[in-house]
C-alpha cells in the first residue's frame, strides 16, 4: 500500500522570487491526486520538493517519518528508493539504451539475476508499449516514446510513491487518454500513492481522486475532485473552462482595470463553455479494483455534509456511475 | 542549499572555494562507500589512460631534450659539464614531469569529463539519479576522479622515463656529453625522495584536475552554452591550481629534504 505525504507550510523561493507559499496539503495512502495550475505556477518545482531534489525555505514535507526537506542526504537517499518519478521529458541517460536506462534502477539497488531484471524491464515495457525498442537509445526515439520510457523506469522499482510530471505534454490526445488508463491501472495494480502534475483538463477531469491547484504562489484549492469541478472559485472555474474570462491573465494576475474592461466586453472573449464533470475511469477490466477507492469513498463520506451542494450532487452521480460498471463494494 | 544574498566582494569566490572543498571531502569519503563501480572505473581509466598517453609521450622528449639542452650548455659554461645529467634529471623528474601528466590529463581527459557531466546535468540527468536514490557523486564522480589520479601517477613514471632518455640522448649526441659522467651524475645528485616527491605531485595534480573537472561539470550555468563555458572554466581553474600547488610542494619540500651531500 502507498505511503501517505504529508505537507506542511511549504514555501520556496528562488532569490527574491516567491514560488509559492504556505502550502498545506495531505496526499492520501493510495489516492491519485492532481496538481493543477498554470504555466509557470512552480508545480515541478513543487514536484521536486517532495522528492527532497530542491529545498524549500521552510516547511515540512514528511513520508513516513522522513522528513525530505530537512533530514540529512543519508535518510532521504533511503526514501527516495521509494518513490517512481516521471520527468517531464523522460529524464533517460542518453548513453544509455532503453533496456539499460529502464534497468538501471533494479541493477543498482537490488540483487536481483539478470534474468530476473529481464523480465520485469521487458513486462515494463510491454506494459507502456515499448516492447521491441530495447536497443534505442533515447535521441533515437519520439518525446512521447522517451515519456512512455521515463514512466516504465519509475515502475521498475514497484514503487510506494509515483510523481508524474506533464504526462500529457507532448503527446497527442489518444495516447493521453491510454497514459490516463495506464496511471489508473498501475494504481489498481500497486495501490501506490500518486501526484500528477499537469494542466490538462482531460486528465483532471477523469482520473484522480482529489485535486489542487497552484495560481500566484498560493494553493488555491486542494480537495475530492467533484469538489474542484464544481468549485465557485473564479481561478478555478476558468481554469477549467480554459478561457479568457477570470483573474487569470497572460503573465501572471489581470490588474483591476483590465477586468473591469474586459467586464464592459464580455462577449469578446468568446464562449463560456458549461463545466462537464465526466465519471472517474475504472482500472482495465481483469485487474483488482482500487483499494484506494473505498478509503476515499469512506473519506469523502465524513466532509460530505460540509460539502456544497453541487459537488454532493457530483459525488453522488459518479457513485451510481460507478456502481451501474461493477463499482463499489 | 541556497547561498544567503550578501554583498561582501569575493564572498562568492569563497563560496566556490567552500563548494570545491565540500566535493572534494565527499568524494573522499564516497570512495569508501559500497557498492564500488569497478565496471565505471575500468571504463574511465581505459578512456583517460587512451586519450593521454600518446600526447603525454610526445610532450615529454622535446621537453626533456629542452630541459637537457638548457642545463647542459649552462653547465658547460660554468665548466661543471659532469653534472648536467644529474641536474637535469632533478628538473624533469621533479618539476617537469608531474606538470605534464597534470597539464594533459587536465587539458585531454578533464574537459572531457567536464562536458560530459555538463551535459548530463543540463539534461536533469543528474536528478534523475538522485531521485532514484542513486548518488551522482559516488555513480559518477569518484570513478572519474580516481582515474585521473590513477593514469596521473601512472603516467608520470612514464614521462620521467622518456623525459630522462630524451636528455641522455641530446645531451649525449649533440652536446658531446660523455655516457659514463651522464649516468654517474644522477647517483651524485639524484636520490629516492625525489621519486618519491614527483609521484606525490602527480597524485594531488591528478587529483586537482579530476575534482575541478566533476565540480564544473555538475555545476554548470544554464544551457549548452553554460557547459562549454564550464568546459574552458575547469580547465583554466585547474591550470592555476596546478602551478600554485607546485610552488607550494616545492617550497615544503626543499626546506624538509635536505639535498645529497649535504
Amino acid at each position: 500500500m502507498g505511503i501517505e505525504v504529508t505537507v506542511e507550510g511549504l514555501s520556496k523561493a528562488f532569490g527574491p522570487q516567491t514560488i509559492w507559499r504556505d502550502v498545506t496539503l495531505t496526499l492520501p495512502a493510495g489516492e491519485v491526486s492532481v496538481m493543477l495550475g498554470p504555466s509557470g505556477t512552480g508545480k515541478t518545482v513543487f514536484l521536486k520538493s517532495l522528492i527532497g531534489l530542491l529545498k524549500p525555505e521552510t516547511g515540512r514535507v514528511l513520508v513516513d517519518g522522513v522528513d525530505m526537506v530537512n533530514d540529512p542526504d543519508r535518510k532521504v537517499f533511503a526514501m527516495r528508493k521509494k518513490f517512481g518519478l516521471m520527468f517531464q521529458d523522460g529524464a533517460m541517460f542518453g548513453s544509455m539504451n532503453l533496456y539499460d536506462n529502464i534497468a538501471f534502477p533494479l541493477r543498482e539497488h537490488t540483487r536481483k539475476t539478470e534474468k530476473e531484471i529481464r523480465r520485469i524491464v521487458l513486462e515494463q515495457m510491454d506494459v507502456v508499449g515499448l516492447l521491441g525498442e530495447e536497443r534505442k537509445l533515447p535521441g533515437q526515439i519520439s518525446g512521447g516514446m522517451r515519456k512512455r520510457a521515463g514512466l516504465a523506469r519509475a515502475l521498475v522499482m514497484d514503487p510506494e510513491i509515483i510523481l508524474c510530471d506533464e504526462p500529457d505534454s507532448g503527446l497527442d490526445p489518444v495516447r493521453t487518454a491510454y497514459i490516463s488508463q495506464l496511471l489508473i491501472d498501475v494504481n489498481a495494480r500497486i495501490d501506490a500513492t500518486m501526484l500528477i502534475v499537469t494542466h490538462n483538463i482531460e486528465i483532471a477531469s477523469t482520473v484522480p481522486d482529489n485535486i489542487g491547484m497552484l495560481f500566484l504562489r498560493d494553493l488555491v484549492a486542494f480537495g475530492p475532485r467533484e469538489v474542484l469541478l464544481t468549485s465557485e472559485e473564479p481561478v478555478v472555474g476558468q481554469f477549467l473552462r480554459g478561457n479568457r474570462h477570470g483573474p487569470i491573465g497572460m503573465t501572471e494576475e489581470k490588474d483591476a482595470a483590465k477586468l473591469e474592461e474586459e467586464a464592459r466586453a464580455a462577449d469578446t472573449l468568446g464562449p463560456v463553455r458549461p463545466i462537464h464533470i465526466p465519471p472517474q475511469l475504472r482500472p482495465s477490466p481483469g485487474l483488482p479494483a482500487r483499494a484506494a477507492e473505498a478509503r476515499h469513498a469512506a473519506a469523502v463520506d465524513a466532509i460530505l455534509p460540509t460539502l456544497s451542494h453541487a459537488a454532493q450532487h457530483a459525488i453522488r452521480e459518479n457513485r451510481a456511475h460507478l456502481n451501474q460498471t461493477g463499482g463499489l463494494t | 542549499m541556497t547561498s544567503p544574498d550578501t554583498s561582501v566582494p569575493g564572498a562568492s569566490a569563497l563560496r566556490q572555494t567552500g563548494r570545491l572543498f565540500t566535493l572534494a571531502a565527499s568524494v573522499v569519503a564516497l570512495t569508501f562507500r559500497r557498492p564500488f563501480q569497478v565496471r565505471e572505473l575500468i571504463q574511465q581509466f581505459y578512456f583517460i589512460a587512451s586519450v593521454s598517453i600518446l600526447p603525454t609521450a610526445l610532450v615529454s622528449i622535446p621537453f626533456g631534450a629542452v630541459i637537457a639542452l638548457q642545463v647542459g650548455s649552462l653547465a658547460t659554461q660554468l665548466g661543471a659539464q659532469s653534472l648536467t645529467g644529474g641536474a637535469s634529471v632533478l628538473a624533469v623528474v621533479q618539476q617537469a614531469s608531474p606538470m605534464i601528466v597534470a597539464l594533459i590529463i587536465s587539458g585531454a581527459a578533464g574537459s572531457a569529463i567536464c562536458a560530459d557531466l555538463g551535459s548530463r546535468t543540463i539534461r536533469e540527468e543528474m536528478d534523475a539519479m538522485e531521485v532514484m536514490g542513486v548518488s551522482p557523486i559516488q555513480r559518477l564522480v569518484v570513478p572519474r576522479v580516481l582515474a585521473c589520479v590513477g593514469v596521473s601517477v601512472l603516467l608520470n613514471g612514464l614521462v620521467s622515463v622518456v623525459g630522462v632518455a630524451g636528455g641522455y640522448f641530446f645531451n649525449v649526441l649533440m652536446q658531446d656529453g660523455t655516457p659514463g659522467a651522464y649516468l654517474a651524475s644522477f647517483s651524485a645528485l639524484a636520490q629516492l625522495p625525489d621519486l618519491y616527491v614527483s609521484e606525490a605531485k602527480a597524485l594531488l595534480f591528478g587529483l586537482i584536475a579530476g575534482i575541478v573537472a566533476s565540480y564544473r561539470g555538475l555545476n554548470p550555468a544554464p544551457g549548452p552554452k553554460g557547459v562549454g563555458d564550464a568546459v574552458n572554466q575547469s580547465v583554466v581553474i585547474t591550470f592555476l591550481l596546478l602551478f600554485f600547488v607546485n610552488l607550494t610542494m616545492t617550497a615544503i619540500y626543499l626546506e624538509v629534504v635536505p639535498p645529497k651531500g649535504s
